[in-house]
């Protein structure tokens, strides 16, 4: 009876899981935003249902065999020297074969229709929209090369309109993430990573860095808004409006300066080409560095081994 | 004179840091007062400190891992407090300098000073039994392995009262870990603490590699060797092949930091992403080197305690075979969205896919093992089926994180925490929980409590599922990794379920703790005399327990892989009982203890210290201190003895007649 007990409270455990993982239907990456994150929404799920083919026999069994075959059950059978048997030998790789095979050809299909780099095929013909993310210690820098401007911990995009971010980072790596609608990529100095993103509807989301880049680290959040086409002018205007600049490289190495939960800016001028200024700000033949640790925006660089973006 | 290092290093404003150095002062002060008191310095010294035997070394190993098992358990408990705590602006009590050197602190501790010495030390304790060796293949290098693992343990641990650990995470991505940002000595800790151990490690792989290929007793084939033994030999062929990738990973890092060189810097042609590449190349492979011994722990406990044959022997060797290799193809997966092509990341993807079906066929063998089996219900077998349950699940959530498009939205995420402790405590953990209850009474002679077993385990695993089934969940919510606050107090209260399942895994522990105490009370009651308590099937159950120090007196021959057990059934178990005056014994070759080995573990712990606070002339003394005892111990030509074989015969007949005592009582 006591070893029955055991398993009981075995089974047990596993209950109160079952509600927990339910209630994460309206989380974030559940009830997406985005065509992309839908479409990963789906393929969580599409892979967590393939594997659960083999997990969930897998739980069955090892509590019907501990229980079935348990010391002193004189009604199973015993057979100390039994230990091969083709049949099982070929179910028990044949199955994980077959599931591991659809997983693969799930994950290549899906490794090249969401691969960040691509653009989002859209049914208009519509121009995708071009924002430039810089991660700085601890603030995210965002750049409108086609508006001329520049905000700090906010960006905001018309809704439906693909997107197209370009990423890098004025400091160490971090990564850019908007949990509602998506793909996250590494930003990293000298690199220009591109992610493509789209909101299919209108709402303010969280972003924020998804990797450890120091103290700051758990304030390096943002606000991303998705607008109507309208919102979005006015919201642009609203940025103009500020009358602060942004030049390289004399308010940028001020913005650079180490800072936690930086409160939203707007820049209403913008360097032109301000991004490839702080691409090339690590790839370029620059004065060598002098001291280690002051100026944390690293505006030096060197020409060899740089590789240009992606 | 003094490098770097002044006064102000030590961290007399950190309240927290103060009372943990005060209690460890006690403790240690306490323990050189008990040793001086009782005369043990001389024992401790020739019969431990020196020892090159192998289930000494074991021990150590083991006793060192639990140790810091408490220190790693401090650290997880102090951030789950932290995040229980630091919600919607809340700031909790550990500032971000803290906390970041917390989590930084009980990643390295749990993988490299607690798993890895686990592991090794059951492989050094049960490894060369299985085989029928005397010892290992290189018994001095087996000794400076451990010292130079110990050497790391101890500048980890000075860290903590003088100057600070690193607060980049454990892995120290560049270029974080760069002087430019982090200019502290936390970082070069690491660096040191690290690469001292790592060379250690190193050796051991070399040493144990070595034992099994070439000091298997007669009759013991390839195909004839445990599933554990089997599994240790490609552990160690993995370490051998990946350790140096994070020693060489590791130097160039040292290089920048140190000599200004631009390895990984942002800056003169440094590229970041060729560390990340590095560091996980040695880093995949590692969850192999701790996972693959606990495989064989479970294939052993099942198959001693369901009393059938493992089923599928040869199918699980191959599979161990196969992971070993496939565990080489598929780091890449740990950096899925640095912006690799989609022909790269889906080729990384399924190649960890592919890992998933020989661990799959594993766990069938299992189950096929106690399939017509007689299941005994002790805590091996608990925690056994507790990683059957909690492994499967973890390998299911790894493969959805080796799906790269999915990867994209659960990288660097809580999911992540979730997953690796998912395998790492239900793999990793219950493994070395099952393997220190059953070979325990192999290295003591008594069994542990097993009540106080079955209440550990139950602790850990509802701890486990309460601690990271919110972790799960809360990923979905958008929560990452490594956050010494968060604005959304929504996530509040899983953290705080989180919590109690940290509280419950902390009874788990306490209960370990207890166990060992109410073990030892008891030891007389829970005697062991025949070496066999289990009804082994292995090599190691047939000698005495605590085996001899020469482990064999005639080294036994085998014909097949339960040769033990088959031996004990067509004789009822009357072969031990064969009687020592009838058998001729003959001398035993045995190595000497050495002294080059600690002392080369102290120099280690100079060196070290010496070059994190950048103390030129003491590195000097370090280094020069290495060499000499190098020097020294290769000079040394009394290395080895004979145990005469009316000694071997007193110890055997001592055995035998205890015995007869207890056959006869």
């Amino acid at each position: 009876m006591k070893r029955k007990n055991h398993l009981r409270t075995l089974g047990g455990l596993m209950a109160p899981a079952l509600p927990l993982l339910l209630s994460g239907c309206s989380s974030a990456l559940m009830d997406p935003k985005g065509q992309i994150a839908e479409e990963q929404r789906l393929l969580i799920i599409t892979a967590f249902a393939l594997m659960l083919i083999v997990v969930i026999p897998v739980i069955v069994m090892t509590l019907l065999f501990a229980y079935r075959y348990r010391d002193g059950n004189s009604e199973a059978s015993y057979k100390p020297n039994w230990a091969h048997s083709t049949a099982i030998e070929v179910v028990v790789w044949l199955v994980p074969c077959l599931i591991i095979l659809a997983l693969a050809i799930l994950t290549w299909v899906t490794s090249h229709s969401l691969n960040p780099k691509s653009p989002i095929p859209t049914d208009n013909t519509q121009k995708s929209i071009e924002i430039q993310a810089v991660s700085l210690d601890w603030k995210w820098l965002f750049i409108y090369p086609e508006q001329g401007i520049a905000t700090v911990n906010e960006v905001a995009f018309p809704v439906d309109k693909p997107i197209h971010f370009r990423i890098t980072s004025g400091s160490v790596m971090n990564s850019f993430w908007i949990p509602t609608l998506g793909t996250q990529i590494y930003a990293m100095a000298g690199m220009d990573s591109s992610l493509h993103l789209i909101a299919d509807e209108k709402g303010s989301f969280d972003g924020r860095s998804t990797n450890y880049s120091g103290a700051g680290f758990s304030e390096m959040t943002f606000k991303a808004h998705s607008l109507s086409r309208k919102a979005f002018e006015d919201w642009a205007a609203k940025v103009r409006a500020s009358g602060d600049a942004l030049s390289f490289t004399g308010e940028y190495q001020k913005l650079a300066e180490p800072s936690t939960s930086v409160p939203v800016q707007y820049f209403s001028t913008v360097t032109p080409e301000l991004y490839n200024h702080i691409l090339d700000s690590f790839r370029k033949p620059h004065k060598r560095r002098s001291e280690h640790g002051e100026n944390r925006n690293a505006v030096y660089g060197d020409p060899v081994n740089a590789e240009p973006g992606e | 004179m003094f490098g770097k290092l002044t006064l102000d290093s030590i961290p007399f404003h950190e309240p927290i840091i103060m009372v943990t150095v005060a209690v460890i002062a006690l403790i240690g002060a306490g323990g050189v007062g008990w040793i001086s008191f009782n005369r043990k310095w001389a024992y401790l010294w020739n019969e431990w400190i020196t020892s090159i035997d192998h289930k000494k070394l074991g021990i150590m190993y083991f006793l060192v891992a639990l140790i810091m098992l408490i220190r790693g358990f401090s650290d997880a408990i102090m951030m789950r407090t932290q995040q229980a705590m630091a919600a919607g602006g809340a700031e909790g009590y550990l500032p971000p300098e803290h906390y970041d050197q917390i989590f930084t602190a009980h990643g390295v501790i749990m993988i490299f000073f607690v798993a890895m010495p686990m592991v090794i030390g059951l492989m050094n304790l049960v490894v060369p039994l299985q085989i029928g060796a005397r010892d290992v293949a290189f018994p001095f290098l087996n000794n400076l392995s451990f010292w130079l693992f110990t050497a790391g343990v101890i500048l980890v641990n000075v860290s903590l009262f003088v100057g600070e650990f690193a607060r980049t995470g454990w892995l120290a991505y560049a270029p974080l870990s760069e002087a430019t940002y982090s200019p502290g000595v936390g970082v070069d800790y690491w660096i040191w603490a690290l690469q001292i151990s790592g060379i250690g490690t190193t050796l051991t792989g070399i040493n144990f590699f070595v034992t099994i290929m070439k000091m298997r007793t007669r009759g013991m084939t390839l195909f004839r060797m445990p599933i554990f033994t089997w599994t240790c030999l490609v552990a160690n062929v993995l370490i051998v092949a990946a350790f140096p990738i994070l020693t060489a990973t590791i130097a160039l890092l040292t290089l920048d930091r140190y000599l200004d060189f631009h390895f990984f810097t942002n800056d003169l042609g440094g590229n970041m992403m060729m560390y990340v590449n590095l560091i996980w190349a040695w880093g995949h492979p590692e969850v192999y080197i701790l996972i693959l011994p606990a495989f064989g722990v479970f294939s052993e406990v099942i198959s001693t305690f369901a009393k059938k044959r493992l089923f599928g022997y040869n199918t699980m060797v191959w599979a161990t075979l196969s992971i070993g290799i496939l565990s080489f193809v598929v780091w890449l997966h740990h950096f899925f969205t640095m912006g690799a092509g989609a022909n790269v990341n889906a080729f990384f993807g399924i190649m960890t896919m592919i890992i998933a079906i020989p661990t799959g066929v594993k766990i069938f063998n299992w189950l096929f093992t106690m399939f017509r089996g007689r299941l005994e219900f002790t805590s091996p077998v608990l925690w056994t089926l507790g990683f059957i349950i909690t492994f499967t699940l973890g390998g299911m959530t790894g493969v959805m994180l080796a799906v790269p498009a999915a990867n994209f939205v659960l990288h660097n995420s809580l999911f992540v925490i979730a997953h690796f402790h998912n395998v790492i405590i239900g793999g990793v953990v219950f493994g070395m929980m099952a393997g220190y209850t059953f070979w325990f009474p192999k290295a003591f002679g008594f069994t542990l409590d097993e009540k106080w077993g079955k209440r550990s385990f139950w602790f850990w695993i509802t701890g486990f599922y309460l601690a990271f089934t919110p972790l799960y969940i809360l990923a979905f919510y958008g929560a990452v990794r490594r956050m010494q606050s968060y604005a959304n107090p929504e996530w509040q209260p899983l953290m705080i379920v989180a919590w109690v399942g940290a509280v419950l895994i902390l009874c788990g522990i306490l209960c370990t703790a207890i166990q060992l105490y109410v073990s030892i009370r008891d030891r007389r009651d829970n005697r062991d005399v025949t070496g066999d308590p289990w009804n082994g099937r292995t090599l190691e159950w047939a000698v005495p327990s605590p085996p001899p120090y020469y482990n064999f007196a005639h080294l036994p021959e085998i014909h097949s892989i339960d040769s033990f057990w088959e031996d004990k059934q067509k004789t009822q178990g009357k072969a031990q009982l064969a009687n020592p005056e009838t058998i001729k014994y003959s001398d035993v070759h045995m190595p000497r203890n050495t002294v080059a080995g600690p002392v080369i573990g102290a120099f280690s712990i100079v060196l070290g210290f010496a070059l994190v606070w950048h103390i030129w002339w003491l590195a000097g003394v370090g280094a020069f201190g290495i060499f000499a005892a190098f020097i020294a111990r290769i000079f040394n030509d009394n290395t080895d003895y004979y145990v005469p074989a009316d000694e071997v015969k007193r110890i055997e007949t001592e055995h035998h007649n205890q015995l007869q005592l207890q056959m006869q009582a």
